[in-house]
């Protein structure tokens, strides 16, 4: 118990309350003023739509691939299993420029989306594209432990009672998941939401329109303007909190349901 | 089968670390006799020294490096390791202002000198400690173009046609768009006879065919070479024709009529060489960047010579009737940050929405 708490506050605890600290030598109304720029109220609206669409799209494709390698079997399925850790092994500068470079109208698959008129590098898809990059592990590997101890029963008696597969999935297996999905959706976002390093190559950093926070942050940082920085980087903190607040809120009336409550 | 792997991966992770770990005691253990410091040079000594730099010099302090080793070594009965760090000019500030022991900084430009001036760590005054303000050597901002100029690129007015996309790094994050901005203030003041509207109309359409505003120089390089974003990049001199050693058949320089004078700054990290007792070979090192030998590397390595006998030597390479202006002309890195790239600044103001 001692050690966790200490750990835990050498770690965590401390680096965010200096972060509490240095905004605190601020006025209110200056972070106001800071944080309420409209190039950085326009990043903030930049980082979370595409963080919110990345997630989402990572919880579906998340599944999707967890299911895959939990109830398939198929050649290459172990290679493919240890590839989904790559995102978190590999440099976010490494996948920002690899991913530009395929994503750029000159890139391979830029390139087909280019002639029919789509831009993705360099746009908010880009970003988008880059933020899915990261996140999925965070979805595939909080769903598929529960996926593999579900236990097959319950899918044999829906299926005896006389449920089609999709009612199956959506009223037995859905639920058993849900709990996990959403624990991969909060960490995926709160890990798009400081995304800075696979983000910037991809994202063009076009003021307004494809400028994200942390690349506000690193800019205010460049400037040495440390109070500014912590300010802005202090809204994520929160908006960041308020998402795995709202995970685990969830999470406790979905537990509570299980146990038989309301 | 799954626990097997997680085994081997373990037990392979166990031995890796192990190898590091002995690998690392090693270093530590010849480094202690490297280290134990004093003033005067003494037989058989050796050295170490860090210098933190920025990104493009990568090339130019391999070469300067190994050359210095050599003079020093033929003048003194010590040898000397020096160890690189490159980085964005001004994280690499930051990190020697909050305590990376660098012994010598050698930066992209003096406000981030400053920077760790102001940490306390150099004492100030430096500028005038090296000759020619401490810059040994200098760039310019030119143009990259794709081969052959194909959107006929010739001078900074071509940049505000609607039909020419421009790269150029962010200069709130990067050293080298500050200068990129200035330089085409300075044409623009010249263009409109300094009215001030006129030259900010100017800059506002430059931004506003700005394809790709990259976080530092050789990302938007990158975007420009690798990823073929936009008809122009404005890049650092040395940077262009490292692009253009690269890929001689595919882009080509242009120089506008006017650029700016981009000087590098060199310094010494007192509080850090007086603590290891480096001051001797670390003046040296900075001095020694003015000699001849060191002075040709640079322009090996792109760099404008500061010694115009050398400088003429590369007269081939560089075009040396460019008009330069220089900081001074912006009132110095104070002036020119408060009024362009500060919060609420003019860069700010070009993107502010209506």
């Amino acid at each position: 118990m001692g050690v966790t708490l200490a750990l835990l506050s050498i770690m965590v605890m401390i680096p965010l309350a200096s972060l509490v600290v240095f905004t605190a030598k601020m006025d209110f109304s200056d972070i106001i003023k800071v944080i309420t720029r409209p190039r950085v109220v326009a990043s903030f609206e930049v980082t979370l739509l595409t963080a919110f669409i990345a997630s989402v799209i990572n919880a579906v494709m998340g599944v999707i691939l967890a299911w895959v390698l939990v109830r398939y079997n198929f050649p290459g399925k172990r290679i493919l299993d240890g590839m989904i850790e790559l995102p978190f092994a590999l440099p976010t500068a490494v996948a920002g420029i690899s991913l530009t470079s395929l994503y750029a109208d000159s890139g391979w698959i830029g390139g087909i989306f280019a002639n029919m008129g789509i831009k993705i590098a360099y746009t908010r898809i880009g970003i988008t594209i880059a933020l899915i990059f990261i996140g999925i592990p965070f979805v595939v590997r909080t769903v598929q432990p529960v996926l593999e101890k579900l236990d097959p029963l319950y899918e044999e008696a829906a299926g005896i009672l006389g449920a089609s597969r999709t009612r199956t999935f959506w009223k037995v297996i859905l639920p058993e998941l849900r709990p996990a999905i959403f624990t991969g959706f909060g960490l995926a976002f709160g890990r798009c939401l400081g995304e800075y390093g696979s983000v910037v190559f991809i994202a063009g950093n076009q003021p307004y329109e494809t400028e994200i926070t942390p690349l506000i942050i690193m800019s205010e940082l460049q400037e040495y303007d440390y109070s500014s920085a912590t300010a802005i980087a202090l809204v994520m903190l929160a908006a960041a909190f308020l998402i795995l607040f709202l995970v685990n809120l969830i999470q406790i009336r979905n537990s509570k349901i299980l146990k038989g409550g309301h | 089968m799954k626990g097997t792997f997680f085994k081997t991966t373990a037990a392979s992770l166990a031995l890796l670390t192990t190898i590091l770990a002995v690998t690392s005691c090693s270093n530590a253990s010849a480094s202690t006799t490297t280290d134990t410091a004093g003033t005067a040079p003494e037989t058989g000594k050796k050295y170490s020294i860090i210098n933190v730099s920025y990104d493009p010099t990568r090339e130019l302090y391999v070469a300067y490096n190994e050359a210095f080793k050599k003079h020093w070594e033929s003048e003194h009965d010590s040898t000397v390791e020096i160890t690189q760090s490159h980085g964005g000019s001004g994280k690499q500030a930051l990190e020697v202002a909050n305590g990376n022991p660098a012994d010598v900084v050698t930066l992209a430009l003096e406000y981030d000198v400053k920077a760790v001036e102001e940490a306390g760590l150099i004492e100030p005054g430096w500028v005038s400690e090296f000759p020619l303000d401490s810059s040994p050597y200098t760039s310019t901002i030119v143009f990259l173009v794709r081969k052959g100029n194909p959107k006929n690129i010739l001078d900074w007015g071509d940049l505000a046609r609607d039909d020419v996309g421009i790269i150029t790094p962010n200069p709130k994050t990067s050293g080298g768009a500050r200068w990129n901005h200035l330089a085409a203030w300075a044409w623009a003041q010249r263009e409109y006879n300094n009215d001030e509207t006129k030259v900010l109309d100017y800059i506002k359409t430059l931004y506003s065919h700005v394809l790709v505003l990259d976080s530092g120089a050789r990302g938007a390089t990158n975007s420009f070479v690798e990823n073929k974003q936009g008809d122009v990049l404005l890049a650092w001199e040395n940077e262009a024709f490292l692009s253009l050693k690269e890929y001689p058949d595919d882009y080509e320089i242009v120089t506008p009529s006017i650029s700016i004078l981009a000087q590098p700054s060199v310094a010494i990290v007192d509080k850090v060489v007086d603590k290891n007792g480096t001051r001797e070979v670390a003046t040296e090192y900075l001095n020694y960047l003015y000699s001849e030998e060191a002075q040709r590397i640079a322009g090996e390595n792109f760099y404008r010579p500061s010694n115009e006998t050398v400088l003429a030597e590369f007269a081939d390479v560089f075009d040396l009737n460019i008009n330069l202006v220089t900081i001074n002309d912006f009132g110095g890195w104070d002036e020119a940050f408060a009024k362009h790239f500060s919060d609420g600044g003019l860069f700010d103001q070009i993107y502010e929405q209506d």
